[in-house]
């Protein structure tokens, strides 16, 4: 088609020509990341790129575009426009998908010495899962979590449970659960026992816990394989609808997940399935004792890692790769890793940094914030397959309606299993 | 006295309704104004006596480059419009005044777009703006708007009510055609250029999908776009700061209606929309 | 070529250049364009004819943003319409406090959607948001106002009537106030009440108003979306997924440019066709000075 070559040469053109001009020293990178409030977390990150500049002489200017859908949105539409970041966070379940993009450079093609194996080789080895594909690593974590229960200590003593004592099954939990409802007297609920996100972009991350709880992985290694229509996924998805069908102790329907921190700070929900990134925030605004708990499972604990990587893009000169690669090396550092930890709550990833005196000090002081790491040795990856998007929207809206009641959880995942086998098939060739 | 008793109930009534209905449909600017001056706390809960803050401007004029988005926003609105004043008034005069091969096809096509809006073709018009180099460019952003078929419309329709002597006159004159249309017909077009302005402003100032896509840098960013990056985070919505950012980026355009709207409306009546 | 015909392709040249740049030609290019498939990085597309439109036959989730948007617009115009009218009426007689109403009235329209959006996901909000709470004095229940695929929709219909309706009363209001009064004069000394005077005077003497009033709004009830994308996403189960939002989405979320592509050709022959019926049809029935 003449209009795609047309625009090949047209990029091609404008991508050679600064690369011309810059052919050896980077002046200034661009990077997106997600997840901003604001405030906080965005001063952060100019500090760290403001340290990165004055050790390096290299400008680093960190873009905030939304949650982590908007940044991939703009993160891809801004580099197929030719004008894009040379790295940004994304979430490190979309390697798969970002691959078909054409648009990633695996770091081994960056360039990659034994320093750097070694680097690579120092991280959780749960955050790399879902970095590797053709032998080769495509991105490196950076602000990865685990979910994990917040529950409100005050409405455990409220309805006389045990405030340090947290269910670990699937049973426990749903009977905790509903003891924690509180009615006011016309029997309208003042307050309910357990929310979790069942919104587009949260939806598939809730339940891959569910399912790992189960014991059913989501999809396989590959990326282009689903197991949605599975019995243990099928049992995952019954107790989900149970907890508000059966239990009462959730609403019924779709909870959003932008609501469960506000509903947890106002006091109408008494525990929630979040992410430890919310740590940091829930402490400061919190005005009740509250505690963080692992998950639960149908017989032991389970949970799932989520959080975003760094990718690097084939669209940056080799030079540019290269000190993006540097500023990722230099921001997971042992110390730096422990400091956006501690200021944010997500775990920080690598052991290395969990030895450093400020993690230590932190710890101590706040034993919540290692709840969440010890939960790493059973979380399995996010949902990451090809078309990841396609099929999280697929996932998402068969769990909405089995949510509503208006597919049973049978019904909800054999329709979702055949809508992304649909999605996947022209990749089951590979 | 029947007739007058039920007339007051009546109107008496009808002026409850309009009020209650005004009311409504202040309500969620009044919640807005209430939580950004409030602590968090009192977000949800409405008690009379809670104590005034402004900490949530101040911290949301921190949380995002407002100042920059404010600047980009008026910049885009300006030239939007000024662009528009002039394109379309030379296309508006053409059409209304001068006689030439093909000019009532050419008004269909240009009327096609009155029901088209560029928001509806965005994946194309994205290509475009890459071929062109103008992505994450202000100007990026207006090009699909310059060539407005709505004003050129507007405009032909205040052209044509000009009285054809007006123009003689200044023909008589001596004067050229651009001298005629600047001279006679764009001062007596005043109150539609003001009521095109309003509906123009207004609507780019509210744009948000098209921005969304084409902007990818602070520098560019419109308010609406920095508006909703900034409140979409992984740990919840904080009404107090989004209320005090929403507050702040709705302030301006706020204040200026306040302060022209009989003027609007003046000009409203007098652009003869109808 | 005359004088005259050249100054007029000179002074037509740059708005028409942007118009067919920007509206015409890519109209062009995406209908074209939903006659091949997805080009998936270096890999070629192939042309497909009309696969892409039978394939969209056969999506579920087309149907239902088909079926929302119509309900979606079948709701929105005549009740932004009918509440422009009032609010203009209120405003033009001699009501206390109208330039405040007024204000009240016209100030959704100066907000940008987005800036509203969170304000109104407080209102929305389950128990102890606004209207949960309202209505809990008067013994309502719970609703998860946005989570619920019955309510969502309606929910997003408010919100949209809620902006717009402002912006239609100006332009009544501009109309009613220059309408001459001595026909008013003259049928209250007929003894004409006022509904009947308002049926058979008014209203008829507004149709110019309200057929551009309804082209507004039907242009706004297929490309305002702004609210989706913040407050629901299309959600719950694509509950209130609009046709231009599965575009978006399509387009920008999956990169599945040819589908997109499919359903713009869709949402385009839908305005020819609603243009059509509004100008041809109706534009016949209007009265003009």
């Amino acid at each position: 088609m003449i209009r795609r070559r047309t625009l090949l040469t047209t990029t091609a053109g404008m991508l050679a020509a600064p690369a011309i001009l810059r052919a050896q020293t980077v002046q200034k990178l661009t990077f997106y990341y997600p997840v901003a409030v604001g405030g906080p977390l965005a001063a952060i990150m100019d500090g760290y790129c403001k340290a990165f500049q004055t050790e390096t002489g290299i400008a680093v200017e960190a873009v905030y575009a939304g949650d982590y859908s908007a940044t991939m949105i703009k993160a891809v539409t801004a580099i197929r426009g030719g004008a894009g970041p040379q790295f940004a966070v994304l979430l490190a379940a979309e390697m798969h998908s970002l691959q078909d993009q054409d648009i990633l450079v695996s770091l081994d093609d960056i360039g990659l010495d034994a320093d750097a194996r070694k680097w690579l080789d120092g991280f959780y080895p749960a955050f790399m899962a879902n970095s590797h594909a053709d032998g080769k690593t495509w991105s490196v974590p950076f602000q990865r979590s685990t979910a994990v229960f917040y529950y409100s200590k005050a409405a455990f003593q409220d309805s006389g449970l045990d405030p340090d004592k947290f269910p670990t099954t699937w049973a426990e939990l749903g009977d905790t659960a509903a003891k924690l409802v509180k009615r006011d007297a016309s029997g309208k609920v003042t307050r309910w026992g357990i929310k979790m996100a069942g919104d587009l972009g949260n939806a598939q991350w809730t339940f891959g816990a569910l399912a790992n709880q189960a014991e059913q992985k989501l999809m396989n290694d590959a990326g282009n394989e689903v197991f949605f229509s599975q019995p243990k996924t099928i049992e995952a998805m019954a107790y989900w609808r149970g907890l508000a069908e059966t239990h009462h102790a959730a609403p019924d329907g779709v909870s959003n997940w932008s609501q469960l921190s506000p509903d947890f700070l106002e006091g109408n929900v008494a525990i929630i399935q979040h992410t430890t990134g919310n740590l940091t925030n829930l402490r400061d605004k919190a005005q009740f004792p509250f505690g963080v708990a692992g998950l639960a499972g149908k017989n032991s604990p389970h949970t799932v890692v989520g959080g975003g990587n760094m990718y690097f893009f084939r669209s940056a000169t080799p030079a540019e790769q290269q000190a993006a690669l540097r500023f990722a090396r230099w921001v997971s550092a042992p110390e730096r890793a422990a400091d956006w930890s501690i200021r944010t709550g997500y775990i920080a990833t690598s052991p290395a940094a969990y030895d450093t005196p400020a993690l230590k000090e932190y710890i101590a002081k706040f034993p919540a914030a290692n709840v969440a790491r010890t939960f790493l040795s059973v979380a399995t990856g996010e949902l990451s397959v090809h078309e990841n998007q396609r099929v999280y929207k697929a996932l998402t809206d068969s769990i909405q309606a089995c949510l509503n009641g208006s597919k049973t959880p049978t019904q909800a995942m054999t329709d979702a299993q055949g809508e992304a086998e649909r999605i996947l098939k022209p990749y089951k060739r590979a | 006295m029947m007739v007058a008793d039920h007339n007051f109930v009546g109107r008496s009534l009808e002026t409850i309704g309009a009020w209650m209905l005004g009311i409504l449909w202040l309500l969620p600017l009044l919640y807005a104004v209430w939580t950004a001056f409030h602590p968090a706390a009192y977000a949800t809960h409405f008690d009379l006596f809670a104590p005034l803050t402004l900490k949530n401007l101040v911290a949301a004029w921190q949380a995002a480059p407002f100042a920059r988005y404010l600047v980009n926003t008026v910049m885009l609105v300006t030239l939007i419009l000024a662009a528009q004043f002039v394109l379309c008034t030379l296309a508006a005069f053409a059409f209304a005044r001068l006689t030439f091969p093909g000019r009532d096809l050419l008004f269909a096509v240009v009327l096609l777009q009155l029901m088209v809006m560029p928001d509806v073709l965005l994946v194309e018009n994205y290509r475009t703006l890459v071929q062109l180099h103008l992505v994450d460019t202000i100007l990026g952003i207006a090009l699909p708007y310059l060539g407005s078929a709505f004003g050129i419309f507007l405009l032909r329709q205040t052209f044509l009510t000009i009285p054809q002597p007006l123009d003689d006159a200044a023909r008589l004159e001596g004067c050229g055609l651009l001298a005629r249309l600047w001279r006679v017909y764009v001062p007596l077009a005043k109150p539609t250029y003001i009521a095109y302005g309003l509906v123009s402003v207004s609507y780019h100032w509210n744009n948000f999908l098209w921005p969304l896509i084409i902007t990818n840098s602070v520098t560019t960013r419109p308010l609406t776009v920095g508006l909703s990056v900034f409140a979409t985070t992984d740990q919840g919505i904080d009404w107090s700061i989004v209320t005090a950012a929403t507050l702040m980026t709705s302030a301006p355009l706020l204040v200026a209606f306040l302060l022209f709207q009989r003027q609007f409306v003046a000009s409203f009546m007098r652009a003869g929309i109808r | 070529m005359r004088r005259e015909t050249l100054h007029a392709y000179l002074l037509l040249l740059p708005a028409l250049i942007l118009l067919v740049a920007f509206t015409h030609w890519p109209a062009l290019e995406t209908l074209i364009d939903s006659l091949y498939s997805t080009p998936h990085g270096a890999r070629p597309a192939p042309f497909v004819g009309l696969a892409n439109y039978s394939d969209l036959r056969d999506d579920p989730v087309f149907w239902q943003a088909l079926r929302n948007n119509a309900i979606y617009a079948a709701a929105t115009i005549p009740a932004s319409i009918v509440l422009a009218l009032l609010m203009a009426l209120a405003v033009n007689g001699a009501l206390p406090g109208r330039s405040a109403l007024r204000l009240a009235y016209f100030i959704p329209t100066m907000l940008p959607m987005i800036a509203v959006a969170n304000i109104w996901l407080f209102f929305y909000t389950p128990d102890y948001g606004l209207f949960d709470r309202v209505l809990g004095w008067f013994g309502g229940g719970r609703h998860n106002w946005l989570g619920d695929a019955a309510t969502a929709l309606p929910a997003m219909i408010a919100v949209a009537v809620w902006k717009e309706a402002g912006f239609f009363m100006i332009f009544y209001l501009a109309a009613l106030q220059t309408m001459p009064t001595d026909l008013r004069e003259a049928a209250a000394l007929e003894g004409s009440s006022r509904w009947n005077y308002f049926r058979r005077v008014t209203l008829p003497l507004l149709m110019p108003t309200t057929l551009f009033v309804l082209v507004n709004a039907v242009i706004n009830a297929f490309r305002v979306i702004d609210h989706i994308v913040v407050m629901t996403r299309g959600g719950p189960d694509n509950a209130t997924t609009l046709l231009l939002y599965y575009i978006y989405e399509t387009g920008f979320r999956f990169w599945d440019t040819a589908t997109a592509a499919t359903l713009t050709i869709v949402l385009l022959g839908i305005l020819a066709l609603t243009a059509w019926l509004q100008f041809g049809v109706l534009g016949r029935r209007v009265h003009y000075r």
